[in-house]
């Protein structure tokens, strides 16, 4: 209730938001357009810049104010033949950054160029009161609930008194009309029951038997438990949602987890590659769940632990070459005596990442989804054709197999995937 | 009939009646598990506190508690790259081109890295010199994790810093180049023409530094002879692959003779390949004093003590030349030489002449016969450059060291107080000098006497370049990051030059300078070596050498002449805190884990020596006391068959040593004797009291005394007569009829279909085996084999999953084998004839057979096992899941072929078994795609399965046929002989199927029906 009621006080304020933006540019003299200007902000400069922060290049809030409207054209549009030239503000960035020219955008227009500026300056008026109103409402709405509770509590307690009352009195009465009252009649002795169990010797074979089945099968799914560690979900040094990541962005999980398709292991990224994106991403801007605590400070905080170990310094954007590697907790653990390899399966076979590893794009917290037994290992084996086409390796060996088994796609297990030394050497 | 031929591994079996060799064929595991011994002793059963109640108790609480522990999972962290490096993948192996140089091997080699961790030494197929890695080299990358190495320079005993080193080691240099005394640079053998221009320029800079190359086991009289002849100093080289006839006068051509490396040419002459119905191959004449593999592999052994050698030398020379030779030869070597001098004519320019005689008019006599016949093999217009000892050099060295009289030593990568019979007063010497700086790997006997050590990296943390003959250069790299804080000796050498050049820019420059003539240096650094064709002038300027041929025919032997050795494992001992190298069986007398005097069974029967095997098949020797000069020492005795009598030999590179760990402290140190450098010297034998325990694997695992397991004919044979012949496929009877044993009409086993897919074979030719050993060690590195110790090797333990079986014949020729039971006639003379022909010869041939798992189709060892944990593939392998097996060890008993090992303890994080497998260090080495076993485990060969799958998933990956060579075990990769090919019969075009058509092929003991995929081809002698 509380989620949704939230959501749609988001959505007001977009709306909100949306209507003072196209009054305001409806006011602005030269047509600019910042929601145009922000697509564009988006498409072209968020790499490298931030509104309010510096990044690779400086921060653009207010940069129409600093600079003549005809320079930021030019700048725009080729910033290295202006440094070339010598201007003095341009040389003047570029060696504040570090001696890194900016890419040229020679197909922008000056309008684009307007619209960018546009979103830039753009400043959000202050908060609506319908945000500001919305969070009490709420809270009179839980006020209320508690009332009727307390008062449906109340009644509750009230009637159960009186039924003590009403059953007192009616006893009284009773027992000045002298009526004996039926549960004091007293009943000839039966045997107990226990007695009569453990004279029926057939009972309790049946039931020993029956016992020592039941425990012998609990026992025998204990055991097999042991050292199984489906569901295993260790708290790790960085809390890396992949639900964030491989959910809501979308990210190909082989982007990060490149060695699957090459290597036996999947291989936990190294942190170079979670830079590529988080050079540019220093604080999270996406939803929250407010439930478990994960505001978009907390994820905020976690991308500076990333910075941390990586040694990133976000002030100057550079590395400082002091680095803290970061020790996961591994989840998924195989035996020694096992042998299994990503790239045969997810590059050979195909297979899809989360047919093993469950709805990664779902876990806020990574887990093991599958039991990995042996016996889970073996089923797929059992149920899953071989991936055979456009690999010239099987298209002799898949032919001959297949007309000696009688059929016509073969399973892992039909071309040997069975066999211990496949796995164990 | 090859197969009547009677072999035998030690003269016990000769013995008809010994209870000892029974008891070895029936049992497989000699000793009992001693738990009678435990059981009927009541008295200390009855002495023991421990109730049955607090047994049961132990037992509950132990069962509980293990229970508990497994219960909770440990917490396993994993810790990625904070920038992983472009070329590292986690789990994909990086292959570099490098070459070591250690003083003693030479070689162009490729380094396998997992993570960055070197873990396997592998042969550079492309690489025209010296492409194949031996077996110290294959064990070389274990040498890098040694746990003895020095981990930073000391300074008087104490860590000092490398700025500090360089500081007080130049100021040192200053004053006495101002007093103008002498400093001694004593250095390996580099071959290197960068290090060459270092020192240059360094004892330009102090001209009071002489450089002096030190090998520790030094040819400098074939140098003298080479120089004499063509004006240059170096080392004929010889490409046996062309070789005809091939006559050795004491040189171990397959051992480490002038540097080694000769086998893999030497086995593509040996294997007789038909051309134009008939098939040829080289003939080779070996005239020796110690077996060694060279004598094994000749077609005519002659066992000559090192005065003989000499004479036949001398006679061989007459008789080509046409010179006349005063003294006479024995009888038996003068047919010999006649025979050799006939076979060296009717090769003409394909015949060679070799000669390991330290003599300077010796080896003038072999070049100028080489000279003489046109031989091709010979190669002096690109001699050898690795060994460049100058023995007259360093006996001044030596001299002045030891009476005080020089300024300074610097010593690099040499321990000349241990290699030096003079050595403890060449380190008294060390000690008084002005200045002493040791470049080292290990805190050893003249570093610790050195005021300054240099800590040297391993050749695998190095930078390097090579010219190991003349126009043939190599390139090393380093493939880790130095492990320890450690400077190579031409960084140092440069610094105090004063040049603040890096020894890798220096190489680069002076490549692109006078080496590379426009090649791309990357290029050159990929491959690993580059060929030039520069070569010297090689004119040959003939002197007299009738002084040198009757001095040669006048050599007499004045006593029991020792013949100084460098073991097949061992070399000269730089590598002595190597398991591996220490637990390697030698090829010839299966010992491991010692050294000790090869005697001849006449030589011990007159002096009193024996050999006898102990209750449980293991090697007892007596110790016999050898002096030479004034040094004595008292060493062990092994009964060597085919030892010269009259001759003895001793393996150097063992012995108390400095920087080597208390379980390799093992043997005599033989240094004591090497006097002058001379591998030959006059000693006196006696013996001495108590008998020595060896490590020996000669008895174990006899094949039950089943024949039919070496195949061997005569070329002649092999050209002339069927297959049938030379190479029959027994016969069984079934139903009164006839049949041949791989019929499937006599099987009792269902046939598999492996017709499709991959169908792994392995054929091993007898005739390009040498014996080498490079397999085993590679075997070790790759499969993660334990090392299990002297003790339990005693015990028949060892765990090698290839073993080299050695096998000696009865009679001296093949020949007489046939001719003598050929004449046998009637029951009677039968009896006789056949009773002696088991007496042992005093000059047995040799055959080396590798054995590994033999990956039965039928297998017998699959079906005894109780819980299926050896089962079969569809490639043809025989699989082993550790994981499953219970250790009831049904299987090993149940294999013909005694190739299954078992894991009587755990050898890995366990203390009393302290190799690699017991430090972090040494752990580095294993191979992350194969499990490390755990006690109670049966193990065996697995077929290198691990590589047959990464094969096969690469092609996976690039979606492509798989091409034939692909395929490789451990042990096809480092046979650099050919002796092993591996691959995929099914692949009919390939190189395996085409030897399992040969008609030389046969299986071991086809008979009992296993059909095995190790298939063997039969050995062809050239007599």
């Amino acid at each position: 209730m509380r989620k949704i009621s939230l959501d749609a006080v988001a959505g007001v304020k977009n709306i909100i938001l949306a209507l003072v933006i196209t009054m305001s540019f409806t006011v602005n003299a030269q047509d600019a357009d910042p929601i145009a200007g922000k697509k564009l902000f988006n498409a072209n400069c968020a790499a490298c810049h931030k509104l309010n922060k510096k990044a690779v290049g400086p921060a653009l809030k207010g940069v129409s104010a600093k600079y003549d409207k005809e320079w930021l054209y030019s700048w725009i549009k080729n910033s290295s033949a202006m440094i070339k030239s010598g201007d003095a503000q341009a040389v003047a960035i570029w060696e504040e950054y570090n001696k890194t020219a900016m890419t040229a955008f020679p197909l922008l227009s000056n309008a684009d160029i307007d619209n960018i500026l546009a979103y830039t300056d753009y400043t959000p008026p202050a908060p609506v009161a319908s945000a500001a109103t919305a969070a009490p409402v709420a809270a009179q709405d839980s006020f209320s609930n508690d009332i009727i509770l307390g008062a449906l509590a109340l009644v509750f307690a009230i009637l159960v008194v009186m039924l003590i009352l009403v059953n007192r009195t009616l006893q009284k009465i009773a027992s000045a009309q002298g009526v004996e009252l039926s549960s004091k009649v007293e009943k000839p002795a039966r045997r107990p029951l226990w007695q009569a169990f453990a004279q029926n010797q057939f009972l309790v074979l049946i039931s020993v038997v029956f016992l020592l089945l039941s425990s012998a099968y609990f026992a025998y799914g204990f055991l097999m438990q042991v050292g199984v560690d489906q569901g295993y979900m260790p708290v790790q040094p960085i809390h890396y949602s992949h639900k964030i990541h491989a959910g809501a962005n979308q990210i190909e999980c082989k982007y990060c987890h490149s060695s699957a398709r090459v290597s036996k292991h999947s291989g936990i990224p190294s942190l170079n590659v979670c830079m590529n994106c988080h050079q540019n991403i220093a604080e999270y801007n996406g939803e929250e769940d407010l439930e478990n605590g994960y505001t978009k400070d907390f994820y905020t905080k976690e991308i500076k632990k990333l910075y941390a170990a990586v040694g990133w310094d976000e002030e100057n954007q550079q590395y400082t070459g002091k680095t803290e590697p970061v020790k996961w907790v591994r989840i998924h653990n195989l035996p020694d005596f096992v042998y299994f390899n990503h790239a045969q399966h997810v590059q050979v076979g195909q297979i899809e990442c989360q047919t093993c590893h469950g709805p990664v794009e779902e876990m806020e917290v990574m887990y093991q989804y599958s039991p990995l037994t042996m016996g889970w290992c073996i089923n797929c084996h059992r149920e899953t054709n071989v991936k055979v086409e456009n690999n010239e390796y099987y298209s002799k060996i898949h032919d001959a197999l297949s007309k000696k088994y009688g059929v016509e796609k073969l399973t892992v297990a039909q071309m040997g995937g069975l066999e211990c030394g496949k796995c164990h050497y | 009939m090859a197969a009547n031929k009677t072999y035998w591994k030690n003269a016990e079996q000769l013995n008809e009646n010994s209870p000892l060799v029974d008891q070895l064929e029936q049992k497989e595991f000699a000793e009992y598990v001693p738990v009678n011994e435990f059981l009927e002793d009541k008295e200390s059963l009855e002495d023991s506190s421990t109730s049955r109640r607090d047994f049961l108790k132990y037992v509950g609480f132990s069962t509980a508690a293990a229970s508990l522990a497994a219960c909770e999972g440990p917490v396993i962290k994993s810790v990625p790259y904070v920038v992983q490096p472009e070329q590292i993948r986690p789990g994909v192996a990086n292959y570099y081109a490098t070459a070591i140089a250690d003083g003693f091997d030479f070689g162009s080699i490729l380094i396998k890295t997992r993570e960055g961790r070197p873990i396997k030494v592998e042969n550079n197929p492309d690489v025209p010199t010296l492409g194949g890695a031996n077996a110290r080299v294959h064990a070389s990358v274990l040498s890098m994790y040694d746990t003895q190495r020095l981990q930073g320079p000391k300074g008087n005993g104490a860590d000092i810093s490398w700025e500090d080193l360089h500081l007080q080691v130049g100021a040192k240099l200053n004053a006495l180049a101002a007093t103008g005394k002498d400093v001694v640079l004593l250095t390996q053998t580099f071959a290197s023409p960068t290090t060459t221009k270092i020192i240059a320029a360094f004892t330009a800079k102090y001209p009071n530094v002489k450089h002096v190359s030190f090998d520790t086991v030094a040819s400098s009289d074939a140098a003298d002879a080479f120089e004499d002849a063509y004006g240059v100093r170096g080392l004929a080289d010889y490409d046996f692959s062309k070789a005809g006839a091939i006559v050795s006068v004491g040189a171990d051509i397959l051992g480490d003779w002038q540097g080694g490396g000769y086998d893999s040419g030497y086995s593509k002459s040996r294997v007789p390949n038909k051309h134009h119905g008939k098939a040829t191959m080289s003939k080779h004449f070996q005239f020796e004093a110690n077996m060694t593999l060279s004598g094994a592999a000749a077609d005519h052994r002659v066992p000559a003590t090192p005065s003989a050698q000499k004479n036949i030398l001398a006679h061989i020379y007459g008789a080509l030349m046409g010179t006349a030779v005063s003294t006479t030869l024995s009888d038996a070597h003068q047919t010999k030489v006649k025979a050799a001098v006939a076979a060296l004519k009717a090769a003409g320019n394909k015949a060679v002449v070799v000669s390991g005689i330290q003599d300077k008019g010796a080896q003038a006599l072999v070049l100028a016969i080489n000279n003489a016949l046109g031989s091709e093999v010979m190669d002096v217009a690109s001699p050898r450059l690795i060994r460049q000892e100058n023995g007259t050099e360093v006996k001044v060295v030596v001299e002045s060291v030891v009476a005080g009289t020089l300024g300074g030593l610097i010593t690099v990568g040499i321990n000349p107080a241990f290699t030096l019979p003079e050595g403890n007063a060449f380190a008294e010497g060390i000690k008084k000098l002005d200045l002493s700086v040791a470049f080292s790997m290990k805190e050893d006997e003249t570093a610790s006497a050195a005021q300054y050590i240099a800590a040297l990296p391993h050749y695998l943390e190095s930078w390097g370049d090579y010219e190991f003959k003349v126009g043939h250069f190599a390139l090393a790299q380093p493939t880790i990051r130095p492990l320890f804080d450690t400077l190579q000796f031409q960084d140092a050498l440069l610094k105090w030059t004063g040049n603040e050049q890096s020894y890798y820019d220096a190489i680069q420059d002076n490549w692109s300078a006078s080496i590379l003539g426009g090649s791309s240096w990357n290029a050159v650094l990929h491959d690993g070596y580059f060929s030039t064709n520069r070569t010297i002038k090689a004119n040959y300027s003939s002197s007299d050498l009738s002084s040198a041929v009757t001095a040669l025919a006048a050599a007499k032997a004045e006593g029991m002449e020792l013949t100084l050795y460098t073991k097949t494992g061992t070399g000269d001992g730089q590598q002595a805190n190597n398991p591996w190298l220490q637990e390697f069986p030698d090829p010839i007398t299966r010992v491991t884990w010692d050294n000790y005097l090869t005697v001849s069974a006449a030589d011990a029967n007159a002096m009193g020596l024996k050999n006898v095997n102990v209750a449980n098949g293991a090697l007892n020797g007596s110790y016999a006391k050898v002096t030479v000069g004034d040094a004595s020492l008292t060493v062990p005795v092994v009964i060597q068959p085919g030892q010269a009598k009259g001759s003895v030999g001793l393996a150097l590179g063992y012995g108390e040593r400095m920087g080597v760990q208390d379980e390799m402290q093992i043997g005599v140190n033989a240094f004591a004797f090497y006097n002058n450098a001379s591998e030959v010297q006059v000693a006196t034998v006696s013996l001495a009291d108590g008998y020595h325990e060896f490590a020996c694997t000669q008895l174990h695992n006899t094949l039950m005394g089943r024949g039919d397991i070496v195949k061997e004919t005569t070329l002649e044979v092999f050209n002339t007569k069927d297959k049938s012949h030379w190479n029959a496929i027994p016969m069984v009877s079934k139903n009164h009829m006839e049949q041949e044993v791989t019929s499937p009409e006599v099987d009792m086993w269902q046939n598999f279909d492996r017709s499709i897919g991959h169908h792994f074979n392995l054929s091993i030719d007898l005739n390009a085996c040498t014996g080498c050993g490079a397999c085993v060690i590679a075997c070790h590195a790759e499969n993660n084999v334990p090392v299990v110790g002297k003790t339990e090797v005693r015990r028949s333990r060892d765990m090698h999953w290839l073993r080299i079986d050695r096998y000696y014949s009865s009679e001296q020729t093949f020949d007489g084998d046939l001719t003598t039971k050929e004449n046998i006639s009637g029951i009677g003379d039968s009896l006789t004839t056949f009773g002696r022909m088991e007496e042992a010869s005093e000059n047995p041939q040799v055959t080396f057979q590798p054995v590994m798992c033999q990956h039965c189709n039928h297998a017998p060892c699959e079906t005894v096992c109780p819980v299926a944990a050896s089962s079969h593939g569809r490639q043809g392998q025989n699989h082993m899941a550790y994981n499953r097996c219970v250790g009831t060890r049904y299987c090993a008993n149940n294999c013909p072929y005694k190739v299954r090992r078992f894991n009587w303890f755990l050898y890995n994080k366990n203390d009393e078994f302290d190799y690699h497998m017991n430090n972090d260090l040494g752990r580095m080495v294993l191979n992350p795609d194969v499990v490390v076993r755990s006690r109670g485990v049966m193990e065996k060969c697995s077929m290198c399965i691990q590589k047959t799958q990464k094969t096969i998933l690469d092609a996976k990956l690039d979606g492509r046929d798989i091409v034939d060579g692909e395929f490789q075990t451990a042990c096809s990769a480092a046979c650099s002989n050919g002796a092993m090919t591996f691959g995929d019969i099914n692949d009919k075009e390939s190189k395996v199927a085409e030897l399992k058509a040969n008609d030389r092929m046969y299986h071991l003991l086809e008979s009992v029906g296993t059909k095995p995929n190790v298939m063997y081809q039969t050995k062809v002698r050239n007599v």
